[in-house]
C-alpha cells in the first residue's frame, strides 16, 4: 500500500464494515456484561494463545485462490486422532503431545491430498465442497473411533474407551497432555499468564508464513489466487500447486487442534473438530479477510475480536434479557451471521465490479450511469 | 451391451450402488426376524414425510441457484405456521389450513428476502444460502424465546415463556394427513380388540404428495417454469429473449421456501412434533442427498429425481438401522447416514455437468 495515499476514513470504514460492525458489537456487549477489565485481557491472552495457531490455517488456502478453506475441519480430525493415541498410550506432557503431532502430521498429509483432489475436481465451488467434505470425514471419523478403535485397534487405556467396551468416549480428559505446551515456559506478570513457549510457537508460524509468500510456491500461489488460465500458461503445475495449498493447510490446521486442545484439556471426541472450523472461518473473516485476500493482521485482529464477543456476549445477553439461553444463542447466531455477511459483501463486490468492468466496455463514460441504464434495461 | 454402460454412466455409480444395497437390505431383511410389513410401512411414512421438502429444491436448481442449502428459512415459517395456528387455539384440518396458510405468507416474506440476497452473490450461492440458514435459524433461536406464546402445552412449564423443545401435536393435527382413508392390510386383531400389524398405506399422506408432485410438474412447464429452466440453462441466452432473469430467480427462491415450509407441515403431523430450536439447523442436507441420489445434479433436477431419490434415501435409512443392528448388534446406521449422504453431495458437487449427450 502507498503510505502517502491520503487516508479516507469512511472508505476505510466501508472497506472494514464486517470489523467494524463486530467492535461495535463488543464494544456495547462489555458494560452490559460488567466483567473487569483485567477478567477480559487474561481471558483474551489465555485464547490468543490457545488458538491463533488454527487461523492461520486458512491464510494459504486464500492466497492460492480457493476461498476459506473449511475442509481444514480435516486436518483438526488427524489431530484429535493423534491425542487419542498419545491418552491411549499414556504418554504424559510435551512427549505426548509430540506423539500426537507425529501421528498426526502424516495423516493430515494424506488427508489434505485427497482433500485438494477433490476440490480439483469442483472448481469454483471449493468452499461449499470443502465444507461437505468436512461432514463427509465427520463419518468417516466416527466409523474410525466408534467401531474400528476396540475392534482392529486395541485400546489400551480404560479412561478412552466407552462404557460398552468398545470405541473412544465421546468426551476425552487430555489430563496426562494438558498445558504440555503452555506451562513449559509460563511467566506470571500481575493477574496476567504468559505462555512464553506457545508465543514462540504463533511467532515462528508467523515468519515461516512471511517467508513461505517470498519462495518460488509462494508466488505461485498467489499467480494461481489471481487467474489460474494466465498462471498455467506461464508454465504453473495449477493442480499441484492448489494441493500443496492445501495440504500445508490441513497440517496446520492439525498442530492448531493439539495445540488447542493441550490448552482447554478436554475433548469432545466428535465434536471438537467441528468448532474448529466454524471459530476459525469467522475469526480470519472478522479480522478483515476477505474471501481471496487474507493477512497475519487479519488473523490477529480476528481471533482479538471474536474472543472478546465469546467472552462477554453470553453474559451480556443473559443480563439484557434475563435468559441464559438467549446469550447463548446470540452468540452462536453472531458467529453464523458474520460470516454470512462477509461472504455476501465479497461476492457483491465482485459482481459490483465485474458489472462495472463489463460497463466500461460498453464506452460509457460515467460507469454509474452506464451501470443504472442497464439495470433498467434487465427490468 | 453399450446401451447398458450409456445407462449406467447416465444413472451413476453411487445410485446403482445405494439401489443394491436397499435390495439386499429388503431380501435380507425376512432371514435376520425383521418384518417386512412393518418396514413397508415405515419406508411409506417416511417418504412421505420427507419428499415434499426434496420437491422444494427442485424450482431453484432449474433456476441454476444451485442446491438450496437455505431451506431452513422455508421450515421457518413452517414453524411459524404451525406454532401461531396452535397459539390460536385452531385444531383438526382447520388448524393444519390455517398453518399453511400462514406458512405461505411468511415463507413468501422470507423467500422474496433470501432471492434478492442471493441475485446480488451470483455463483457463491450454495455456500452464503448455507450460512444465511444458520444465522436465521439461530435468530428464530432467539425468537422463540422472546415471542409472545402464551398457550400452556406449547410454552416451557416452570418459566412459562419460550417454546418448549418439541410440542406434541396431539391434541392438534397429529396424523391428519397419515390416517385420511389409510388402508391396512394383514392386519391382525389382537386381544384387546384394537388392530396391530399389518401393512398401512397412509392414503391421505400419499394423495397430498401426489398433489403437490403434479402441481411441481405443471408449475414447471407454465410461461414462468419454462422461462425459469430457460434462466438455469443459459442466461444471458434467457436474457436476450427477453426474460428477466434477476425475477425468475427470486420466483424460483420464493416457490421453494414456500413448499419447504409446507413440507416441514407435513413432516410435524407425521412425526407427531413440533421441534423448534436448533432442530432445522442441518433439516437442508437430508434433502439435498435424496434429490440427489435420485439422480439430479447441481443444475437439473425432475419430479422424477424427487420420488427415486427419496424413496432410495428413505428406504435406506429405514432399513439400516433394523438389519444392520440384528446382525452386527450394534447401531451402525448414522454413521452410514453421515457417509452416504455427505458423499453423493460431493460426488455431485465433482461431477462434470455434461452439455450434450
Amino acid at each position: 500500500m502507498n503510505p502517502l495515499k491520503k487516508f479516507e476514513p469512511l472508505k476505510f470504514i466501508s472497506d472494514n464494515i464486517v470489523t467494524v460492525i463486530f467492535l461495535a458489537l463488543t464494544i456495547i456487549a462489555i458494560p452490559f456484561s460488567r466483567l473487569s477489565g483485567i477478567y477480559i485481557l487474561s481471558n483474551l491472552i489465555d485464547r490468543f494463545a490457545r488458538s491463533a495457531f488454527l487461523v492461520f490455517a486458512l491464510i494459504l488456502p486464500i492466497m492460492a485462490g480457493m476461498g476459506i478453506n473449511f475442509a481444514m475441519v480435516l486436518g483438526a480430525t488427524a489431530g484429535q486422532i493423534g491425542l487419542i493415541f498419545a491418552i491411549d498410550y499414556n504418554v504424559m506432557g510435551i512427549q505426548g503431545l509430540l506423539l500426537a503431532t507425529c501421528i498426526g502430521v502424516p495423516l493430515s498429509i494424506f488427508l489434505g491430498w485427497f482433500c485438494g483432489q477433490v476440490l480439483n475436481r469442483a472448481r469454483g465451488r471449493e468452499m461449499v465442497t470443502g465444507f461437505i467434505l468436512g461432514y463427509f470425514m465427520d463419518g468417516v471419523y466416527q466409523f474410525f473411533g466408534l467401531y474400528v478403535m476396540g475392534w482392529l485397534i486395541p485400546i489400551r487405556t480404560r479412561e478412552v474407551m466407552q462404557v460398552t467396551g468398545s470405541g473412544v468416549r465421546n468426551t476425552l480428559a487430555l489430563g496426562p497432555v494438558r498445558g504440555g505446551l503452555d506451562n513449559i515456559l509460563n511467566l506470571q506478570v500481575g493477574p496476567f499468564h504468559l505462555p512464553l513457549l506457545t508465543f514462540g510457537v504463533i511467532a515462528f508460524l508467523c515468519l515461516f508464513i512471511i517467508w513461505f509468500r517470498k519462495t518460488k510456491l509462494g508466488h505461485d500461489m498467489r499467480a494461481i489466487g489471481q487467474d489460474q488460465g494466465v498462471s498455467h500458461s506461464a508454465g504453473i503445475a495449477v493442480d499441484r500447486t492448489r494441493i500443496m495449498a492445501i495440504v500445508i493447510s490441513t497440517i496446520l490446521a492439525c498442530i492448531g487442534q493439539i495445540i488447542y486442545l493441550q490448552n482447554m484439556g478436554n475433548m469432545g471426541t466428535y465434536t471438537s473438530q467441528r468448532q474448529a472450523g466454524y471459530f476459525a472461518a469467522a475469526a480470519i473473516l472478522v479480522g478483515g479477510a476477505t474471501v481471496s485476500k487474507a493477512t497475519i493482521m487479519n488473523v490477529f485482529v480476528g481471533v482479538f475480536l471474536v474472543h472478546s464477543l465469546y467472552i462477554t456476549m453470553p453474559i451480556a445477553g443473559k443480563e439484557i434479557f434475563k435468559s441464559a439461553m438467549v446469550g447463548q444463542y446470540m452468540s452462536d447466531f453472531i458467529n453464523y451471521a458474520i460470516i454470512a455477511l462477509a461472504l455476501v459483501l465479497h461476492a457483491w463486490r465482485n459482481k459490483r465490479n465485474a458489472d462495472l468492468a463489463r460497463a466500461g466496455l460498453r464506452g460509457h463514460a460515467d460507469k454509474d450511469s452506464a451501470l443504472a441504464a442497464q439495470a433498467g434495461a434487465v427490468q | 451391451m453399450n446401451r447398458i454402460k450409456a445407462f449406467i454412466t447416465d444413472f451413476g455409480w453411487p445410485r446403482i450402488i445405494i439401489a443394491i444395497f436397499l435390495l439386499a437390505l429388503f431380501i435380507s431383511a425376512p432371514f435376520v426376524g425383521v418384518k417386512l410389513d412393518a418396514s413397508f410401512t415405515d419406508v411409506f411414512n417416511r417418504f412421505g414425510q420427507n419428499v415434499i421438502m426434496v420437491l422444494a429444491l427442485v424450482p431453484m436448481v432449474q433456476a441454476g441457484c444451485g442446491l438450496n442449502f437455505g431451506l431452513p428459512l422455508g421450515i421457518l415459517s413452517g414453524l411459524l405456521g404451525s406454532t401461531m395456528a396452535m397459539q390460536f387455539g385452531l385444531t383438526g384440518p382447520m388448524g393444519f389450513l390455517v398453518a399453511i396458510l400462514i406458512t405461505i405468507f411468511f415463507g413468501s416474506i422470507f423467500g422474496l428476502g433470501y432471492g434478492k440476497l442471493l441475485n446480488k452473490v451470483k455463483g457463491e450461492e450454495m455456500t452464503i444460502a448455507m450460512y444465511v440458514g444458520f444465522s436465521a435459524v439461530m435468530l428464530f433461536s432467539i425468537l422463540w424465546l422472546l415471542l409472545p406464546y402464551t398457550k400452556p402445552d406449547l410454552v416451557m412449564g416452570y418459566a412459562g415463556e419460550g417454546l418448549r423443545r418439541s410440542i406434541s401435536l396431539e391434541k392438534y393435527w397429529d396424523k391428519i394427513l397419515n390416517n385420511f382413508l389409510a388402508l391396512r392390510i394383514g392386519s391382525v386383531r389382537n386381544l384387546a380388540g384394537n388392530l396391530s400389524g399389518g401393512f398401512i398405506f397412509p392414503t391421505g399422506l400419499m394423495m397430498f404428495v401426489a398433489a403437490c408432485v403434479v402441481f411441481m410438474w405443471f408449475f414447471l412447464r407454465t410461461k414462468t417454469g419454462t422461462a425459469m429452466t430457460a434462466v438455469g440453462s443459459n442466461p444471458d441466452f434467457a436474457r436476450a429473449s427477453g426474460v428477466s432473469v434477476e425475477k425468475m430467480r427470486t420466483t424460483s427462491v420464493v416457490v421453494s421456501t414456500i413448499i419447504g415450509g409446507i413440507g416441514i407441515l407435513v413432516y410435524q403431523q407425521s412425526f407427531g412434533f413440533v421441534q423448534v430450536y436448533d432442530a432445522p439447523l442441518y433439516m437442508a442436507f437430508p434433502a439435498v442427498s435424496a434429490l440427489l441420489i435420485g439422480g439430479a445434479s447441481v443444475t437439473k433436477a425432475s419430479m422424477l429425481n424427487v420420488v427415486i431419490g427419496t424413496l432410495l434415501f428413505q428406504g435406506m435409512l429405514t432399513m439400516t438401522p433394523s438389519v444392520i443392528n440384528s446382525v452386527l448388534k450394534t447401531d451402525m446406521s448414522e454413521v452410514i447416514r453421515i457417509i452416504v449422504s455427505n458423499g453423493m453431495i460431493i460426488y455431485a458437487l465433482t461431477r462434470k455437468t455434461k452439455v450434450t449427450k
